[in-house]
């Protein structure tokens, strides 16, 4: 079990660690929610307007913003 | 040098200045609004009224941005549209000349019909002031009683209770939103009100709002086959909404219940055009002309016109509407024609015949198709077949199909080699669809693109 939960874990860092947030602009309804919940201001909204994905370089790739969204706007790609 | 007027200032009139700009440098621009809070997001008010976002979040576009498109933009309701004089006049008392208009007033919230309707603490959510207006009054442990139905009902329950205030919700009919859930989705949403302590009420109807001093005090409602008296000191309504075409039907242009217009988003008057909730617009599939009351469409609809507006021929092809939104924390996506299959023709008693914020009257389309649906922990989908592609779907919980659903709704990927197990009794929809997913996701990405 533990192991389990371990091992989901560590998988899940590993995607956000390569990964990056993509938004999908037609979901997007630009409540600004997800730049309210950015701990470094990115204005994921105005990536979301435009859909394209957050590609600053100083996204630590929280989840935060995926987390909060209340329209599944954003999501994680891994990069590649 | 061309001159644009636009009338209104949310996401279809902002749309299509922006597009305005883009393609006529030099052209001049007035937004006319009778907003003084410039452009919000109106679908974020409910997450302001939550508390989930404070209001500062609420504006797309910084200023900087908003004041580099050039725009006049003048806080000034419009009393009048001559179009042989090619002017609208405003409540100033002065007159603006334009070559192209743009009506793009949305719509307002109805309120319901009961004496007392007039009083300090019955509310609407359907503005930044109608929101402020809400948080000055809503009081922790006091309690609101919201009616209504469809989204922004919801979204007042929800934020109402999040404030701490005691909620009860009247539906007049036996369960929330019938017109676009089954019964299924229907109680999910309702236990799990329930379970945030919001009192539901069935079959429930406002009568009266008593006041005392210019302010509610309570209710009296009937419920079933009694009325009673309940205290409270807000009432909250959603009811439905209705376009603003008073200043289009009074210059003589072609109404129903919206401004009629064409897929350039032309009304009869070739230099007038409509885009966003007001404008009503000819459906492809169904053959009916139905209002839309979703952002991005009215986003889109402010492109093309702008792009008409500015001598750039542009289309406006009505899509399978689709909406995400949270129904008492649960995330769901609406996609195409969804309506309610085992009670065709029954009416939704708390929309009577009325297009809701966040709504589309394509899902209320009865499809010509047969229903598959599956539960599992939280989620529900429900899809609609036709001969051999989706003709919509409801999915509620785990959103990992919605995207996909989404894109074979409206690119109708042939899913003849799964139909047959979509229709089997107790078919577990998820496992048959997400293999079929895999191996189709390149044809319809190509398809989609």
């Amino acid at each position: 079990m533990f192991a389990l939960l371990f091992n989901d874990t560590s998988q899940k860092r590993e995607v956000l660690a390569a990964g990056r947030v993509v938004p999908e602009t037609d979901r997007c309804v630009q409540c600004g929610i997800c730049n309210y919940n950015c701990p470094i201001n990115i204005d994921v909204r105005l990536h979301a307007l435009r859909g394209e994905p957050v590609h600053d370089r100083h996204c630590l790739t929280c989840g935060e913003c995926v987390l909060r969204c209340p329209r599944g706007v954003l999501h994680f790609e891994a990069n590649g | 040098m061309r001159r644009y007027v636009i009338i209104g200032s949310g996401a279809a009139g902002v749309a299509a200045a922006e597009t305005i700009r883009t393609l006529d440098p030099t052209g001049k621009i007035w937004i006319l609004t009778g907003d003084p809070h410039g452009y919000y997001s109106r679908p974020g008010l409910a997450y302001w009224l939550s508390g989930e976002v404070p209001e500062s979040q609420l504006y797309p576009y910084p200023n900087e941005y908003l004041r580099g498109l050039n725009l006049q933009w003048h806080v000034e309701p419009v009393t009048d549209i001559r179009p042989d004089a090619h002017l609208v006049d405003l409540k100033n008392g002065k007159s603006l000349p334009y070559d192209r208009l743009l009506i793009a007033t949305g719509a307002t919230a109805m309120m319901p019909d009961a004496p007392g309707i007039n009083l300090d603490g019955v509310v609407k959510l359907d503005s930044w002031e109608d929101t402020q207006h809400i948080l000055q009054r809503a009081r922790r442990g006091q309690t609101a009683v919201v009616v209504g139905g469809g989204i922004t009902a919801l979204e007042l329950v929800e934020g109402l209770a999040a404030r701490g205030m005691r909620v009860h919700y009247f539906l007049r009919g036996d369960r929330y939103w019938s017109g676009v859930l089954d019964p299924t989705e229907s109680q999910l949403v309702e236990e799990r009100l329930s379970e945030d302590g919001v009192i539901v009420h069935h079959n429930t109807n406002l009568l009266e709002v008593l006041g005392s001093g210019g302010r509610v005090k309570g209710v009296i409602v009937q419920e079933g086959d009694r009325s009673y008296q309940l205290d409270c000191r807000l009432v909250a309504a959603a009811i439905g909404i209705r376009p603003r075409i008073e200043l289009a039907a009074r210059a003589g242009l072609g109404v129903r219940r919206g401004i009629l217009a064409t897929a350039l988003l032309q009304t009869n008057d070739q230099d007038i055009f409509a885009a966003g909730d007001v404008a009503e617009i000819l459906d492809p599939i169904s053959g009916k002309a139905l209002l839309d009351s979703l952002w991005k469409p009215a986003m889109k609809m402010g492109c093309v016109a702008g792009s008409n507006m500015a001598g750039i021929s542009a289309r406006y092809t009505k899509l399978s509407p689709f909406n995400v939104t949270r129904l008492a924390g649960l995330v769901t996506t609406i996609i195409g024609q969804v309506a309610s299959q085992p009670e065709a023709g029954a009416k939704d008693r708390d929309l009577p015949g009325v297009i809701m914020r966040g709504d589309s009257e394509v899902w209320r389309l009865m499809p010509e198709a047969v229903v598959a649906q599956s539960y599992r922990e939280g989620s529900r989908l429900r899809l609609y077949i036709r001969q051999n592609y989706f003709a919509g779907a409801v999915i509620m919980g785990d959103q990992t199909l919605s995207r996909p659903m989404e894109q074979m709704i409206r690119v109708q990927t042939d899913i003849s080699a799964i139909r047959e197990a979509l229709l089997a009794p107790e078919a577990a929809l998820i496992d048959i669809l997400s293999p079929f997913i895999q191996e189709n996701q390149n044809s319809y990405a190509v398809k989609v693109a």
